[in-house]
């Protein structure tokens, strides 16, 4: 702590190229702050403490392949299986093609089996009453701003009604106010209507959901409900729903992967703009390293204090990029009436990112330090 | 009165790149406790690297340096900077201020290697600046003093940490008459009223005069030691 105005006084040494810096710095763990919420939002998706109940029972050749409805109370009789439930993707959207709404068609007890949607038991009731009922997320009544009472049609991009037309007609019979951002940004209706109005389904789901009373028994329960359609034209696959998720989410887009790699490049490039900076800034202090060993400073001080030099300069930008990150999400949220929902950047977002800007530190100061460390006094002195 | 410096046999050889070049050559040197040596010679003679080899900043090819009593040139680097910080002042020709740090914060810069807390390091360096006369400039950092005011301040880093042995480069070297004569004159203070031994390398007659004694290094020998001139001193002495 005693070396702490030292550092302070060579970071700023040089006010403006201190500052440049900082602003690079900034920028990229502004970056990294709103991408890694939305990385950990796809990787958390279905990683609920109720999702770890739940097993997902989907076509082995592809999930967009429906399942015969026959095999429901087959696999409600699986040993280890408390209920299954079921659900067909729709594919919704509201007035413009480009307003996609993650919309599904559910069975009658989906929401026994989700309790995290948190519908309020009059909603519930509505819906069960209400053939054109649709239950919507918070943040997508936020979005379009929709009450509960509106009649709102919705364009399907897969399946026509009855009457041969992809519009559809619904009544928002109830809010879900989730906590869980996906069921928030959700919608649901009713599998039986859907099921009757389309001539494309037929009685087919899009895949089950079975709640297991003993999660250890997981494995088990998944190979026994999957033996059912063993060798028959309707193979399944059952995993967890974090499992399911995932890959469903892979097969839209490899999100980890892209924002592993966008920030790889970003990183890479602050190595290099602040490798640079601290080379620059230690070759310029090269006598007044020397005279603070010429006064007796031990070389590992020496070492130290470059070092910490790195690391109070990626800390200080990183910190503040991260800071900005976690009030523009809130803040761009509310103002766009829910149009735009950023992710909030998480514990484990602020705990990754601090690991990552000691590290940067670390490896940008490094070759300062040691350099700094192994100077040789009197031909520093000399200015040789 | 006791040997402050005892060095024999002193040898140092550089190699510039193919070329070994011998810098000094079998230096025996004797500085007595309280002495105050001026080094003289031309560029090249090797004046500041015996200065360097005496302060432990340098280790030597050959002979050995003692130094209060301790084998220097048995030290390792670790060692040699901890027992630097413990025994000697530095004072350079361009005083080699931290330009972003205060007279305050610079002349504190030695006792940092102390156990002394905050407030004691900050009432010594006070005692310092006041001992050169820069009480009223401790908050100002080095670019806002003149030369011989930086060159003071660096005094006062040299002695914040009550060494007994201080070694000076060119410590005029960079002022204007007047600043040097007060630079000079606050030398020959800290020699006599406070007792330190000072080896200074010196280009200028002028400021050799000021020390006790004078030696002539030419080409890496020592060619001549002797008193200062009685007269001069005489001289220089106030009313």
């Amino acid at each position: 702590m005693k070396y702490l105005h030292l550092i302070k006084a060579a970071l700023f040494r040089r006010k403006g190229r201190t500052i440049l810096t900082l602003i690079s710095i900034t920028a990229a763990f502004l970056l990294f702050g709103m991408l890694d919420g939305v990385r950990q939002s796809f990787a958390n998706a279905g990683q609920t403490a109720a999702g770890a109940t739940r097993l997902q029972t989907g076509s082995r050749l592809s999930f967009i392949q429906p399942l015969p409805k026959a095999l429901a109370p087959r696999i409600a009789a699986v040993d280890g299986v408390e209920e299954v439930t079921w659900a067909n993707w729709f594919g919704g959207a509201y007035q413009e093609p480009s307003n996609q709404i993650f919309s599904f068609a559910i069975a009658p007890n989906y929401l026994d089996l989700y309790p995290e949607a948190n519908v309020d038991p009059a909603a519930r009731e509505r819906f069960a009453e209400t053939r054109t009922g649709l239950l919507v997320g918070k943040a997508l009544a936020d979005r379009f701003k929709w009450q509960v009472g509106d009649q709102i049609p919705l364009l399907s991009t897969i399946f026509p009604n009855s009457d041969g037309s992809k519009v559809w007609t619904f009544d928002i019979v109830g809010i879900m106010d989730s906590e869980d951002g996906f069921i928030a940004g959700s919608a649901f209706l009713h599998w039986e209507y859907f099921d009757e109005s389309t001539p494309y389904n037929q009685g087919q789901v899009g895949w089950y959901v079975s709640r297991i009373g003993d999660v250890g028994a997981g494995d088990r329960i998944a190979r026994d409900i999957d033996a059912i359609s063993q060798n028959s034209a309707h193979e399944t696959k059952t995993q967890t729903e974090a499992a399911a998720t995932a890959n469903w989410m892979k097969q839209i887009a490899d999100i980890a992967l892209i924002v592993t790699s966008i920030m790889g490049a970003v990183f890479f490039t602050l190595l290099l703009l602040t490798g640079n900076t601290m080379a620059q800034a230690v070759r310029e202090r090269t006598s007044e390293l020397a005279v603070l060993k010429t006064i007796g400073f031990p070389d590992r001080s020496v070492l130290f204090m470059v070092l910490a030099e790195s690391v109070a300069l990626i800390l200080i930008g990183g910190v503040i990029g991260l800071g900005i990150a976690a009030l523009l999400g809130p803040g761009v949220n509310a103002a766009s009436g829910g149009v735009i929902n950023m992710p909030p950047v998480s514990w484990s977002s602020w705990l990754l990112g601090l690991g990552i800007m000691v590290a940067i530190g670390l490896i940008v100061g490094a070759l300062p330090a040691l350099r700094a460390m192994r100077l040789n006094v009197v031909d520093a002195l000399a200015g040789r | 009165m006791s040997n402050m410096i005892e060095i024999r046999y002193l040898s140092k050889v550089y190699q510039r790149g193919k070329q070994q070049v011998e810098v000094l050559h079998d230096v025996d040197l004797d500085v007595a406790s309280g002495d105050f040596l001026a080094l003289m010679g031309p560029s090249g003679s090797g004046k500041t690297t015996l200065l360097n080899l005496i302060g432990g900043l340098d280790a030597p090819t050959g002979g050995h340096i003692t130094v209060g009593g301790e084998r220097i040139d048995q030290l390792g680097a670790g060692a040699l900077a901890r027992w630097r910080a413990a025994y000697v002042g530095f004072i350079f020709q361009f005083y080699n201020l931290m330009p972003a740090l205060s007279a305050q914060k610079n002349v504190e810069l030695p006792l940092l290697l102390t156990k002394l807390n905050g407030a004691q390091r900050r009432k010594n360096a006070a005692i310092a600046l006041q001992l050169v006369g820069l009480a009223d400039r401790a908050s100002h950092k080095p670019g806002e003093l003149s030369g011989g005011q930086q060159q003071r301040v660096a005094i006062a880093r040299a002695i914040v940490s009550d060494p007994e042995l201080l070694v000076c480069d060119e410590p005029t070297g960079d002022l204007d008459r007047q600043s040097a004569e007060d630079v000079l004159a606050l030398l020959e203070k800290l020699n006599k009223e406070h007792g330190k031994t000072i080896v200074m390398v010196t280009h200028d007659p002028r400021a050799a005069e000021h020390a006790t004694h004078t030696l002539h290094l030419d080409k890496g020998t020592l060619v001549e030691q002797a008193a200062a001139e009685p007269a001069a001193r005489a001289q220089r002495a106030p009313a």
